[in-house]
C-alpha cells in the first residue's frame, strides 16, 4: 500500500488508516480509505440532524418541544461563543464557526461509536487549517488594505519581514497539527488498550473513552474554533468600526 | 550459536528508530510543566476572584492547548519513526 496516506501501513494495527478499495482517476491510483467512509458517516449524521432541525424549526412553537429545545440550545451556545470572542464581526462568522464546531466535534466523538475519527487523518485537518489561513489573509486584505498588510509584515523593522511571513505560514500548520496529533494520540491510546490488554479490557475502557474521545475532543474543538476566531478578529483589526 | 548471526542495516535502523522515538517523546516534559504552571495560576486567580471562574477556565484551557503543541510535535515524530519508518527506504 505504501505511503499513499500518512500513517498508512499494512501492519495489522487497529489505529492505522486502512485502504478499502482503489480506483483509477485519470491515471492516478486513488485509495478510498477508512477516513473517507467515516467522514461520510459523520456527514450523513450531521445532514440528518440538520434536516430534522429544519423541519422542526419551520413549525416552531412558543413553548418548545424536546427536539426544538435541543436545536435552540445548540444555536444559542454557538452564537454566544462566537459573539463573546468576536464582538462586532460575530454576525459574519457565526455560520462558519458554527459549522466548523459541529463538524469537528462530531468527528472527534465518533471514536465513541467505534469509528476511526476522521480528524485523526492529517488530510482532514490540514484543509481546515488552510481554510482558516485563507480567511485570515482575505480579511487582512479586505479591512487593512494592501498598505496595512505590508505594514504589518514590516513590523517592527522591514528586514523582519521573512520572520513575520514564517510566523503567518506557521498558523495553519500548527492549528491542523494540534488537532490531528491530539485526536491521533487518543486513537492510538485506545487501540493500545484494546490491543494489548484485550484479556482484561471489559467495561473500564469506557472511562478512557470519556477522557480521550469526549473531553479531549471537546477541548480541541473549542480550541480550534477559539484560535480561528482570535486570528480572524486580529486580522480584521479596527477595520469594522470605520466601515 | 557460532557468533556468525550479524545485525543487518535495516535491523539497526529499526532499533535506532525505536530509541529515537523514545527520545522524541521526552518533549512531553515541557508542556507538562507549562500546563501545571498555567493550572496553578488559574487556581490562584479563581481564589482571588471566584466570580470569574468560567472566563478563567476557558482562558486556561486555551493557553494549555497551545502550550501542548510542542509536546505533540515530539509525539508526532515518535509516531513517524515507529510506524511510517521514513529512514527505511526500500
Amino acid at each position: 500500500m505504501g505511503n499513499t496516506v500518512l500513517l498508512t501501513g499494512t501492519d495489522d494495527l487497529g489505529f492505522m488508516i486502512k485502504g478499502i478499495f482503489t480506483y483509477n482517476f485519470f491515471g492516478h491510483e486513488v485509495w478510498i480509505t477508512t477516513t473517507h467512509v467515516c467522514l461520510l458517516i459523520v456527514m450523513l449524521v450531521i445532514i440528518g440532524f440538520c434536516v430534522a432541525a429544519n423541519i422542526c424549526i419551520k413549525k416552531a412553537q412558543d413553548v418548545p418541544g424536546r427536539f426544538q429545545n435541543i436545536v435552540e440550545l445548540v444555536v444559542e451556545l454557538l452564537d454566544g461563543m462566537v459573539s463573546s470572542s468576536m464582538g462586532k464581526a460575530a454576525g459574519k462568522f457565526a455560520n462558519y464557526i458554527g459549522t466548523l464546531f459541529i463538524f469537528i466535534f462530531i468527528s472527534n466523538i465518533s471514536g465513541l461509536f467505534g469509528l476511526r475519527p476522521p480528524t485523526a487523518d492529517y488530510g482532514v485537518t490540514l484543509p481546515l487549517g488552510v481554510i482558516t489561513f485563507c480567511l485570515i489573509l482575505f480579511n487582512k486584505l479586505k479591512y487593512q488594505k494592501l498598505s496595512g498588510f505590508i505594514k504589518g509584515l514590516c513590523e517592527p523593522w522591514p528586514f523582519w519581514a521573512p520572520i513575520n511571513i514564517i510566523g503567518d505560514v506557521a498558523v495553519p500548520i500548527s492549528l491542523s497539527l494540534r488537532l490531528f496529533a491530539n485526536v491521533l494520540s487518543g486513537t492510538v491510546m485506545m487501540a493500545l488498550v484494546y490491543g494489548l490488554l484485550s484479556m482484561v479490557a471489559y467495561a473500564w475502557p469506557a472511562v478512557l473513552h470519556v477522557y480521550f474521545d469526549l473531553f479531549s475532543g471537546a477541548i480541541q474543538t473549542y480550541v480550534f474554533c477559539m484560535l480561528t476566531m482570535t486570528y480572524v478578529t486580529d486580522a480584521i483589526g479596527d477595520g469594522l468600526e470605520e466601515a | 550459536m557460532d557468533g556468525s548471526t550479524g545485525i543487518s542495516g535495516a535491523d539497526l535502523i529499526k532499533a535506532c528508530s525505536a530509541i529515537g522515538a523514545g527520545l522524541a517523546v521526552i518533549a512531553g516534559i515541557g508542556p507538562g510543566v507549562g500546563q501545571g504552571i498555567a493550572a496553578g495560576y488559574a487556581a490562584s486567580a479563581v481564589g482571588r476572584n471566584p466570580g470569574a471562574k468560567g472566563e478563567i477556565t476557558s482562558t486556561m484551557l486555551l493557553g494549555q492547548a497551545v502550550a501542548e503543541t510542542t509536546g505533540l510535535y515530539g509525539l508526532l515524530i515518535a509516531m513517524l519513526l515507529l510506524f511510517v519508518k521514513p529512514l527505511l527506504n526500500d
